[in-house]
């Protein structure tokens, strides 16, 4: 019976009894994905689209899943991923982060993400890479294979570079094992973009194409507070009006990583602080000076002075 | 003559399924799962050609299932087998073996009898297939190695 057979069916039968219905709210409480959705709101701030994009991606496989319990056709949807944009807006944690969501959808069978770069797939000679971009792709099998600065696969200006046989390998696969693997590609937009037009192949197997906005200034601030708290650090009041000078002074200026460039500020911030307690060592250190950083810590940084 | 050797020799050959649940449980062990082939199905040789390395990083069965896979149809008239080895403190030894690719016909063994002094008589088997030379055994073409 084809499947509009089907569907024309369930809608003749009238009787609400015998016609299979399905609870949509059991599943998503079962699957434990609000659990996992609510947990990405709280440690990731802002990325908006992103979350969005998850959110729709977390329906889809829920709504599959019921398809399919009332025995409705449900093609497994093609789930690779491209994250795209500026240095230190969440694509690697993210990334990290979608294993974990989609095992608990039953998307992929384990929940593990095995990370590489250009070095782990292309070989240095003729014959090398399709081995080792074969291991790769066998490790992987299963979960999620996240490739960070996937542009380095292609040098254009190269053109015996072993990186397009690495790439041929990866379509091939991307196309055959489609329910056992998904792949997410990572970096940066405009290079993303030339990689994309020189691999039209790669373009059109990639379904869902996520761009990470850069950070505001507010949301950065949450951030660091994020971070020194994951750090068992915290601001004093004043330190954290500093933190929201410094983060809108940083912005400003060159070489700006968004979370990057905070998680580096604050690692400064302790160096001074670790400093500041050690001059003072004459005396008693109370364990709120410990976990305390103060607003010289931050005043004292380059930042200000320029 | 069915060849019956290693784990499971007396089930009949497994599904693909099944090999992948048994990968999958040496797997979730913690073994480095192997693939070997050979031509010479006698019980005592066990020196099988091994197909690439043991893996040893895998997660999933998935991957072993593509390696399986590759040798079967590179070796589709010789035997494969599916070795799990454990690396862990008092084992250190294959704790799982059992064959996966057969060729169609197989022959059998013949039994030879060595007279003695004495008239005392050696026994010894040894496998019909053996007596072509390597990669000619099973109706494949001439291939090195084995």
């Amino acid at each position: 019976m084809s499947e509009a057979a089907d569907l024309l069916d369930l809608e003749a039968c009238d009787c609400p009894a015998d016609a299979p219905s399905v609870d949509l709210d059991a599943l998503y409480h079962d699957s434990g994905i609000g659990e996992m959705l609510a947990g990405m709101d709280r440690e990731l701030v802002g990325l908006t689209p992103v979350k969005t994009r998850i959110r729709e991606i977390a329906a889809l496989l829920l709504v599959e899943r019921a398809r399919r319990s009332i025995g409705l056709r449900a093609e497994p949807p093609s789930l690779h991923m491209c994250f795209t944009g500026n240095p230190g807006t969440g694509k690697t944690t993210m990334a990290r982060r979608m294993a974990g969501l989609l095992h608990g959808l039953g998307y992929i069978r384990r929940d593990h993400v095995v990370s590489v770069t250009r070095d782990d797939l292309v070989g240095q000679y003729i014959g090398h890479t399709a081995p080792k971009t074969k291991e790769v792709l066998k490790r992987a099998m299963g979960g999620v294979l996240f490739i960070d600065e996937a542009y380095y696969l292609y040098r254009p200006e190269n053109e015996r570079d072993y990186g397009q046989e690495a790439i041929e390998i990866l379509l091939q696969v991307m196309e055959d094992n489609r329910d056992d693997l998904v792949v997410i590609l990572a970096g940066y937009r405009d290079r993303m973009d030339i990689f994309f037009r020189s691999n039209p192949g790669m373009a059109s197997r990639i379904a869902h194409h996520v761009d990470f906005p850069d950070y505001e200034a507010d949301e950065l601030l949450e951030i660091a507070r994020l971070m020194t708290a994951g750090m068992q650090y915290r601001f004093a009041p004043e330190a954290e009006r500093a933190m929201g000078d410094y983060i809108r002074r940083r912005m400003a200026q060159p070489r700006f990583a968004n979370a990057r460039s905070i998680r580096n500020a604050l690692d400064r911030a302790r160096l001074r602080q670790a400093n500041r307690l050690f001059e003072a060592r004459g005396s008693a250190i109370a364990a709120a000076d410990l976990l305390t950083i103060a607003e010289e810590d931050i005043r004292q940084s380059r930042v200000f002075t320029q | 003559m069915r060849l019956s050797q290693g784990q499971f020799s007396f089930l009949p050959d497994l599904t693909d399924e099944e090999i992948t649940k048994q990968v999958q449980y040496a797997l979730d062990q913690g073994w480095a799962v192997a693939v070997e082939f050979t031509d010479d199905p006698h019980p005592r040789n066990s020196y099988w050609t091994m197909w690439g390395n043991p893996m040893f990083d895998l997660r999933d069965a998935k991957g072993v299932m593509m390696e399986i896979d590759a040798c079967r149809t590179a070796q589709p008239d010789q035997y494969v087998k599916v070795l799990a080895f454990d690396s862990s403190h008092g084992f250190e030894t294959v704790r799982m073996s059992y064959l996966v690719n057969r060729p169609a016909a197989e022959p059998g063994f013949e039994l030879l009898r060595a007279e003695g002094p004495g008239r005392r008589i050696g026994y010894t088997v040894r496998s019909y297939a053996t007596g072509r030379p390597p990669g000619e055994r099973y109706g494949g073409e001439t291939r090195h190695g084995a």
